[in-house]
Formats: structure tokens, C-alpha cells, sequence
């Protein structure tokens, strides 16, 4: 469970966060949502610690992650496993590689139990037979699972996933989802996700938190979204004309 | 304004370089690393650098030939000048110039494609120090850059020597007398000193740049061209402060 107590970040004069509090639970599948520029990053980048909010606390378990020490927060980190937008795996390694590394980086296993633990989890996500490739030869799609093969190969009890769907057509992004879903009921973690991707909400979206120009304007699931009269989800949900004209014809027809 | 932005920039070197001396990668990982370092910074240049010295050092030897007008002056003098410009500026400094722009804007634009496309971010967020696991193997295969310089002064020379004696500028006994001639091994130590302060520069400034770039592909390439000039200004500047401190 990840805890978030009155967090603001600020950039020169510009307030990005102002006062969010929230709770991530563990075992679900923990959604931020909101349009671009609503500080869904920022607030992803303060709970991984890239960035310091200058006030308010987060709290991983039972201890706030600016009272840890350095060593606290050193193994902190070996339990997190990030998903990054465009995969960020490591361009110069190969697949094999990529997702042999946070095991080579903080593990004392032989080669054999690293290659066998590496197939596990690639089989996991689906993919087999492209270990000795490149990331630049295979799809953005395939890009994807090996990043989320490469972020629970340690089994991490954090999984932090910004926008896992940004550049994937509908069905990929679909298993992707279906796939981060899996793993945080398989392993019992606690997952967060950035996303904006209304089809994310839907299939994944078991505690959703809505951000509106750095504060959280509504908090709830995927049950709740279609059935909220807060008017900051009301223009999330039904961004398009076309949406909003359906709302329309159901509001019409009771 | 530029003044302190200048400071800001020098700030954030030593910062960086605090960093990149600490929170050290697990041995075996950096073992590996500093090896393809070497690959790809050291065995990658020789080639150019042979290129280069071999040719710059025949040309050095044409030019003192045809300026020796003097019939008292000794055409040993060609190989005196040679060993001298080889030695004390051409293999140190001006290879080390010309590295700054094949080495340097290579270091600038792996490292500003890793931080463009958030792979220094993934190593962060492993609890890896970036800079140590990105900065550090390159440190230290760049230690065995003197041997690259050795090898320009060497190719120099003999570049020299065969475009004297074959050019018909200069016996082989008295291009070799010239090579003797008033040698002291200090100049050795002096262009050694430099080459290791270079390589260090060479090492760190354009990681330095590459590290902290913002923006996309095209500002990596603004980086590489930044990492060039930062890296050519304190190679010079470091050249006369180290000369003036050692020679004169």
C-alpha cells in the first residue's frame, strides 16, 4: 500500500501538485487519470522519489519515504518496478539482457537460474524466442512486455506504469492492460498507472483517482465513472462531441 | 546573466562529479562495462588517430625540410622538429582536440539518447546511481588513453622519418641524429601529465553534457556540438595552464 499526505511540487512559480492525498491499495490496480498538464507525471515521479515534493508525505507501508535513509531507500527501489511510456529499455542490450538486468544489478544468482527465471517471466508476457534480439527489432507492443517482463523479473512489490498504452492500437493496448492486471492479482502487488486512455479506465480501472490542474477532483472505480454527476469527470469521460451527444440521448431517455 | 549562468554550469559539473565517485555498480557489472568502454572508446579510435598522426607527422617533416634555406643549419633539424612538435603539442593536444569531437559528441549522444527515451530515468528508479553505472567505466578506459597518444607520437615520428628519407629531404642517420639530438625525457612526462588531465576532461564534459540535456533528438544534437566546444576550450585552456606551470 502506498500512502499520499498533502503533496504540493511546484516548478520556479508554477504549483503542478497542490495538496493531493490518496491511498493506493495494494492487490489493485490503482488508476491516475486526467488530461495532459494535470500533474499525473509529476505525481508518479514524487511516489518513485525522481522528484521532492516540497511539502507533504509519502508513505510505503508504514514508513515515509523521506524519513528513509539512504540504504531504506536503496531497497526500496529494488522493490519497485517501473513500466515506462516508450518502454525505455537499454538500446545497446539485447531482450535477454534487458530483462536479465535488475537480476545481474542486485542478485548473486548463477547465470543458469538468471536465464531460466528470465524465460519465466518472458513467457509470462507471452513472448518467447526474441531473447537474443534488439529492442529496435521487434513491435512497440513486444517493446512493452519486455518492459513489464524487465519490471517484475525481481518480484517487485511496487508496479508503477506510465501511460503503458501511449502509441499501441486498440487490441495491443488491450492485452497490455488485461496483462498488468494479471500480474498485480498474480504477484498481490500494489500497481499504479498513469493513464488518460478511457479504454484503460474501463478494463483495469479498479480504484481510479481523477487530477484537474494539480488537484484530485474525484476519487472512485470503473463501476462508478459512467454513473458520477461531478462535472470534472463528466468532461474527462465525454471529452469528444460524439460522447457527449450520447450522453446526451441516454440523459433524454432516462 | 551569463556570468551566472556560467557558475551554474560549473556547479553542476563538480556536482555531477561527486556523483559519478560514489554509490558505486556492483563489481561485476562495472568490470564489463569499463571493457566495452575501452572497445568503443579506446580500440575505436586508433584508427583514426594512426590515420591522422602518420600523415600530420611526414607533413611536419616536408614543411621544416622546405623552410630549411640556411645551408648552416643541420638537416638533423628535421627530425629535432618532428620529435619536438610530435612529443610536446601535436600528439597530446591536437589529438586530444580531434577526440573531443569523435569521442566527445559520442559520449554526448548515447548518453542524451538514454535520457531522451527515459533509460537514465529506468536506472534511477532501480536505485541505480546513473552516473556512477554511465560515467565512471568511461573514466576509467579513458586512464589508458596515453597509450593512444603514444602510439600518435610513435606513428608521428616515423610518418616523419618516411616522408624525409623517402622524399629525399633527409638521410635516415641524420634524421635519427635529429631525434637524439637535446632529448630530455621530461618533455615524455610533461605530454604524459596533460594527456591523463585530457583524458579526464575528455571523459567527463561531454558526459556532463549528454547527462543533463533537455528536450528530444534535435537537442542531443545541440548537445554534441556544445560537448565539442566545452571540451576543446578546456583542453586548450588546461594545455597552457599545465605548460606554464610545467615548462616555463
Amino acid at each position: 500500500m502506498i500512502r499520499v499526505e498533502n503533496i504540493h511540487k511546484s516548478f520556479g512559480e508554477h504549483e503542478v501538485l497542490k495538496g493531493i492525498s490518496t491511498v493506493f491499495e495494494k492487490g489493485r490496480t490503482n488508476l491516475i487519470i486526467g488530461a495532459s498538464g494535470s500533474g499525473k507525471t509529476v505525481l508518479l515521479k514524487c511516489l518513485l522519489g525522481l522528484f521532492q515534493p516540497e511539502v507533504g508525505k509519502i508513505f510505503y507501508g508504514d514508513k515515509a519515504i523521506q524519513k528513509m535513509d539512504d540504504d531504506e531507500k536503496r531497497k526500496l527501489r529494488e522493490d519497485i518496478g517501473m513500466l515506462f511510456q516508450g518502454g525505455a529499455l537499454f538500446d545497446s542490450m539485447t531482450i535477454e539482457e534487458n530483462v536479465m538486468f535488475p537480476l545481474r544489478m542486485f542478485t548473486n544468482r548463477k547465470k543458469s537460474e538468471m536465464l531460466e527465471r528470465v524465460n519465466e517471466v518472458l513467457a509470462r508476457v507471452n513472448l518467447q524466442g526474441v531473447n537474443n534480439k534488439y529492442p529496435a527489432e521487434i513491435s512497440g507492443g513486444m517493446q512493452k512486455r519486455v518492459s513489464i517482463a524487465r519490471a517484475i523479473v525481481n518480484k517487485p512489490h511496487y508496479l508503477f506504469c506510465d501511460e503503458p498504452n501511449s502509441g499501441l492500437d486498440p487490441n495491443t493496448a488491450t492485452v497490455i492492460d488485461n496483462l498488468i492486471q494479471e500480474i498485480t492479482k498474480e504477484y498481490n502487488i500494489t500497481t499504479v498507472v498513469v493513464s488518460h486512455d478511457m479504454n484503460s479506465v474501463m478494463e483495469i480501472g479498479e480504484s481510479i483517482v481523477l487530477l484537474k490542474n494539480g488537484l484530485l477532483v474525484w476519487e472512485g472505480s470503473n463501476k462508478d465513472i459512467f454513473k458520477s454527476d461531478n462535472k470534472d469527470v463528466i468532461d474527462f469521460v465525454y471529452s469528444s462531441d460524439l460522447f457527449k451527444k450520447i450522453r446526451d440521448v441516454q440523459l433524454k431517455e432516462g | 546573466m551569463i556570468v551566472i549562468r556560467a557558475l551554474k554550469d560549473v556547479g553542476s559539473y563538480f556536482l555531477m562529479l561527486r556523483r559519478v565517485f560514489s554509490g558505486f555498480t556492483k563489481a561485476s557489472v562495472l568490470r564489463e562495462l569499463v571493457f566495452k568502454e575501452i572497445n568503443d572508446l579506446i580500440l575505436g579510435s586508433l584508427g583514426i588517430v594512426s590515420f591522422i598522426s602518420f600523415f600530420v607527422g611526414g607533413v611536419i617533416a616536408i614543411q621544416t625540410a622546405l623552410n630549411l634555406e640556411n645551408p648552416l643549419i643541420p638537416k638533423s633539424l628535421i627530425g629535432f622538429a618532428t620529435r619536438q612538435s610530435m612529443i610536446l603539442e601535436f600528439a597530446p593536444t591536437f589529438i586530444s582536440i580531434i577526440m573531443a569531437g569523435k569521442m566527445g559528441s559520442f559520449i554526448t549522444s548515447s548518453i542524451g539518447s538514454m535520457r531522451v527515451t527515459e533509460q537514465i530515468d529506468a536506472l534511477d528508479v532501480m536505485g541505480i546511481n546513473s552516473l556512477n553505472y554511465l560515467v565512471f567505466p568511461k573514466v576509467v578506459a579513458l586512464m589508458l588513453y596515453p597509450f593512444v597518444i603514444a602510439l600518435a607520437m610513435f606513428l608521428g615520428i616515423f610518418g616523419g622519418f618516411l616522408a624525409g628519407v623517402y622524399g629525399g629531404f633527409v638521410s635516415p642517420g641524420e634524421f635519427v641524429t635529429g631525434l637524439q639530438d637535446s632529448f630530455d625525457p621530461f618533455h615524455l612526462t610533461y605530454a604524459f601529465i596533460k594527456t591523463f588531465i585530457f583524458a579526464f576532461i575528455l571523459a567527463t564534459v561531454p558526459s556532463w553534457q549528454g547527462y543533463f540535456m533537455k528536450g528530444g533528438a534535435l537537442e542531443v544534437g545541440k548537445a554534441s556540438t556544445n560537448s565539442f566546444v566545452w571540451t576543446s576550450v578546456l583542453i586548450i585552456l588546461m594545455n597552457y595552464i599545465v605548460t606554464s606551470l610545467l615548462l616555463s
